[in-house]
């Protein structure tokens, strides 16, 4: 049943025979279709810019104030391509194979073959939007190693690469809203994804300012929505990211692709009170500079001046000579969960770890630490009130990024005709573990050089209709929606939204965080539906829903949370191998390093919706592995 | 080891834009002051949802200081005092046990306010629209590394571009001014070889965009310089005029 679609032919000819072989849909017809894009971070912006500027109608969708703010801003360390400009040996094989060993074989490789290709359009296209790259002093474009990258392949702005890769997109995106091209509504959350006769057909958005319900209908639906951290309360995610988009496309059939898979960022700042909501990510590039390290002795409480260097356990170098600190996220984050549980965590909590660039300092000096990391250590700085020039920086993993999302074919089409899902939001690319520097990448070779081509494709093999958003569809869609809103603001239950939340979010933490194992997941299969449960009786949300109302807001995004989690549990009982952000206890060799289970989960686990707490129906897509053989990963 | 303070909260609380709005006086304890000045006002918040109030109404997301969602008047400053933060980077170490904080939208004709602490920034983006873009379609741009650019330029343009587009230099501004927004972008893209095929439209379009969008002008008072979290350069306004001179009395 699952087709995915992959061309055939030798893996670096795929990408360019489908598109010379897809069908195209001529420049007179294109404005006859209407295509509606859900979301404007990198992938969504660029996407609708692109399709805007081929000549189809586009419709933007976003619920913040302005476009601009979608979380793919927060993105600090860089955007991998394989331009070789260092001439250090990278090539789009080589990006290739790191992206799919580091996604721990469980990634499509045709996809990632694919990502790789389009990587060096990205940076042309970026530069050419006046993007501010990095540049040496002759004026060339500057490069750096990032996350464990043998060679140095990643471009980078600042400390602040996803804010400006997403203007330069934003202001594509505004060009043709300027044009008049684009319709844009802001402050607008899609609540639903309309299907008529098993084809998307149009969505249903609540005006977050008026609570005004409305339908859109169009040729196809782009979900471009994120992926989905804030299941578990703090992450490093923005406050307003969520599920709910492609939780209800689920809902409507929609398949959900591996939804263990999750990306613990091993460079966070700690966790300081119950107060706290949200965490912070300082950029992986830390690590370059950065060492690891925790008091050889548990429990100690002296000030880390005092501790002398043969007192300090460097673990990451001691376990892992060869790559030392900068192992990948999922081993680096791993390692500092067990020196904590084994008692050797620092800081008020013990849940920290040192990261410090005395070394760095001492050997290259203040001035040439402070032009790499400055802006991270006055972040730092102003959130702990500590400063990394004089004292090393705690750390603390966090949940970060989600490999796992709405299931797509190569065409990123899901299994319901016409929805298109891209960037954070689809499960595709990266596996079971993403690499530094490729969600950047990824979003943005979906937007601008993936979704133009696919979606003429299905378009062409499609006849413009004018789908009236007046069918029963749409109108039963709406009641439901406005139902579901009055009986939350009925139920002046005792505990706020963020009580249910936090609950939740702990939950799934200490169950489904950094390592898990059955008997912790069959318990979080018990909790959830009671957390749920107690949500639907008892959860106070004031005020209505004829104006801007953000509890309400969020309580609708944390009763699906509810429901999601029972899925992303499922999907990781269900998967007894370890690999990449999965870590199960029950599989994992001598030396304590993830087992995976080629034999028998070397596939894509599909998740389809049977009801809200009732086991989802698994579907597999096998997959296979022509151009990577399959390895162990070893960074010792 | 904790370290918590009280203090007196003065609210801006207003239902709907044709409201007229006033303050409300809240008293909060138990204020630890490792917080950021979102989560005091989460805590309070949550306090106010189960005493059965609505809770108050403000922009927030990335919570790093990034996204520009969040802002408020803390105290008569835009973002409250710590320079070059963003509110949700500001701390409550920074106040003091029995303090009296005042809080407030951003106040300008071109940001009216929707509820509370939120207002409508709207204008922003059709500012950008009118002109705040290079016109590359997606697959014509040229080999990134055939343009170098020098250093210095690259630099200039990227100390523009970390404009967060949050609005503290129009709230900071006596006369309600955008132009340090506006000429931040101008020069992130005039200062770029890219951008100059169409920089003279560019600073016409957009500054005339910003007039009709209701801002007021610039009388050198550096309030906005001095507000923004991201320490943008009044020395922007100065090139903008310039280019914008230029590009009127050149057509």
């Amino acid at each position: 049943m699952l087709d995915s679609k992959i061309p055939e032919g030798p893996m670096k000819d795929k990408w360019t025979n489908h598109k010379s072989k897809i069908k195209l849909v001529n420049p007179a017809n294109k404005r006859k279709y209407h295509v509606i894009v859900v979301g404007t971070g990198l992938a969504g912006s660029a996407a609708a810019a692109t399709l805007s500027e081929l000549g189809y109608n586009v419709k933007v969708f976003c619920i913040q104030d302005s476009p601009r703010r979608a979380h793919s801003i927060a993105a600090q360390g860089g955007i991998n391509a394989a331009k070789n400009y260092p001439n250090d040996g990278d090539s789009i094989h080589r990006l290739f194979y790191d992206t799919v060993k580091g996604g721990d074989y469980r990634s499509r490789e045709a996809n990632v073959h694919r990502l790789a290709e389009v990587s060096n359009n990205i940076i042309d296209q970026c530069v050419a939007q006046g993007v501010p790259f990095a540049r040496e002093y002759a004026g060339y474009l500057d490069n750096r190693s990032f996350g464990g990258a043998q060679v140095s392949r990643t471009f980078y702005a600042r400390g602040q690469t996803g804010q400006q890769l997403l203007l330069g997109a934003y202001s594509a995106l505004m060009k043709e809203v300027g044009k008049g091209a684009i319709d844009l509504h802001t402050r607008c959350e899609v609540l639903d994804i309309v299907v008529v006769k098993g084809v998307a057909r149009g969505i249903v958005v609540r005006n977050l300012l008026t609570g005004e319900v409305t339908s859109h209908s169009a040729d196809a639906v782009i979900l471009a929505t994120g992926g989905y951290s804030n299941a578990f309360y703090l992450s490093t995610n923005a406050k307003a990211c969520n599920v709910t988009a492609s939780w209800r496309a689920h809902k409507r059939g929609a398949l959900l692709a591996n939804p263990c898979y999750t990306q613990i960022h091993p460079t966070c700042i700690p966790v300081h009170g119950d107060y706290q909501s949200k965490l912070t990510l300082m950029s992986e590039s830390l690590r370059n500079d950065g060492r690891v390290w925790v008091p050889k002795q548990a429990k100690d409480d002296r000030s880390p001046k005092d501790i002398p260097e043969n007192e300090r356990d460097y673990y990451l170098e001691r376990k892992y000579p060869s790559f030392g600190n900068l192992v990948p996220r999922d081993l680096a984050s791993r390692n500092a969960k067990y020196v904590c549980d084994d008692g050797f965590g620092v800081g008020a909590t013990g849940e920290a770890v040192y990261l410090d660039f005395a070394d760095a300092i001492n050997r290259l000096g203040k001035d040439v630490i402070k032009a790499r990391y400055g802006n991270l250590f006055e972040m730092y700085d102003r959130i702990t009130n500590s400063s990394p020039y004089q004292d090393p920086m705690m750390i603390y993993p966090a949940l970060h990024y989600t490999m796992g999302g709405l299931w797509v074919d190569y065409n990123l089409m899901s299994n319901l005709p016409g929805l298109f899902v891209l960037g954070e939001a689809n499960f595709s690319d990266h596996g079971a573990n993403r690499l530094g520097a490729s969600a950047l990448m990824q979003g943005l070779a979906d937007g601008y050089f993936i979704i133009p081509y696919t979606i003429g494709d299905y378009l062409a093999q499609n006849p413009s209709g004018q789908i009236d958003a007046n069918l029963p569809e749409f109108k039963e869609s709406e009641q439901k929606i406005k139902d579901k809103t009055q009986k939350i603001l009925k139920i002046e239950g005792k505990k706020t939204v963020d009580d249910f939340h936090r609950e939740l979010g702990k939950l799934l933490w200490n169950n489904c965080g950094m390592s898990r194992n059955e008997k912790g997941l069959k318990e979080a299969l018990e909790k959830i539906p009671e957390i749920r449960d107690e949500f639907s009786k008892n959860v106070n949300v004031p005020g209505s829903d004829a104006d801007l109302n953000q509890a309400l807001e969020r309580a609708g995004r944390v009763s699906d949370f509810l429901e999601f989690g029972e899925t992303l549990i499922y999907d990781a009982l269900h998967r007894k191998e370890s690999c990449g952000g999965h870590f199960r206890e029950e599989s994992q060799t001598e030396e304590g390093e993830a087992l995976r289970d080629d034999d028998n989960f070397a596939y894509v686990a599909a998740w389809q919706y049977q009801g809200v707490g009732k086991i989802p129906n698994l579907i597999k897509e096998p997959l296979t592995f022509e151009e990577v053989p399959l390895s162990q990963r070893s960074y010792k | 080891m904790k370290n918590t303070i009280e203090l007196t909260l003065k609210v801006w609380r207003q239902k709907i834009s044709e409201d007229k709005g006033k303050f409300e006086t809240y008293e909060v304890k138990d204020i630890d002051t490792s917080m950021s000045f979102l989560e005091m006002l989460d805590v309070l918040n949550e306090k106010l949802t189960l005493e059965g109030d609505e809770p108050i109404a403000f922009d927030h997301d990335c919570r790093e200081g990034v996204c520009g969602m969040c802002g408020a008047i803390v105290n008569g400053e835009a973002h409250g005092p710590q320079k070059a933060t963003t509110l949700c980077q500001l701390h409550m170490r920074k106040f003091k046990n029995k303090d009296t904080v005042v809080i407030e939208p951003w106040r300008a004709k071109g940001f009216p306010v929707i509820k509370d602490l939120v207002v409508d920034r709207g204008s922003f983006d059709r500012i950008i629209a009118a002109g705040g873009y290079i016109s590359v379609k997606t697959g014509s741009a040229p080999e990134a590394n055939n343009q170098p650019i020098k250093h210095e330029n690259a630099e200039l343009a990227f100390d523009a571009a970390a404009c967060i587009g949050c609005g503290a230099c129009v709230a900071a501004c006596p006369n309600a001014s955008a132009m340090l927004f506006t000429s931040a972008k101008i020069s992130h893209l005039n200062l770029l070889p890219q951008g100059q095929l169409e920089a003279k439209e560019r600073v016409v379009q957009m500054v005339e965009k910003m007039d009709e969008e209701g801002f007021g002008n610039c009388s050198n008072e550096y309030e906005c310089e001095a507000a923004c979290p991201k320490e943008i350069s009044v020395s922007n306004i100065a090139r903008m005029n310039r280019e914008y001179r230029d590009a009127k009395f050149s057509v």
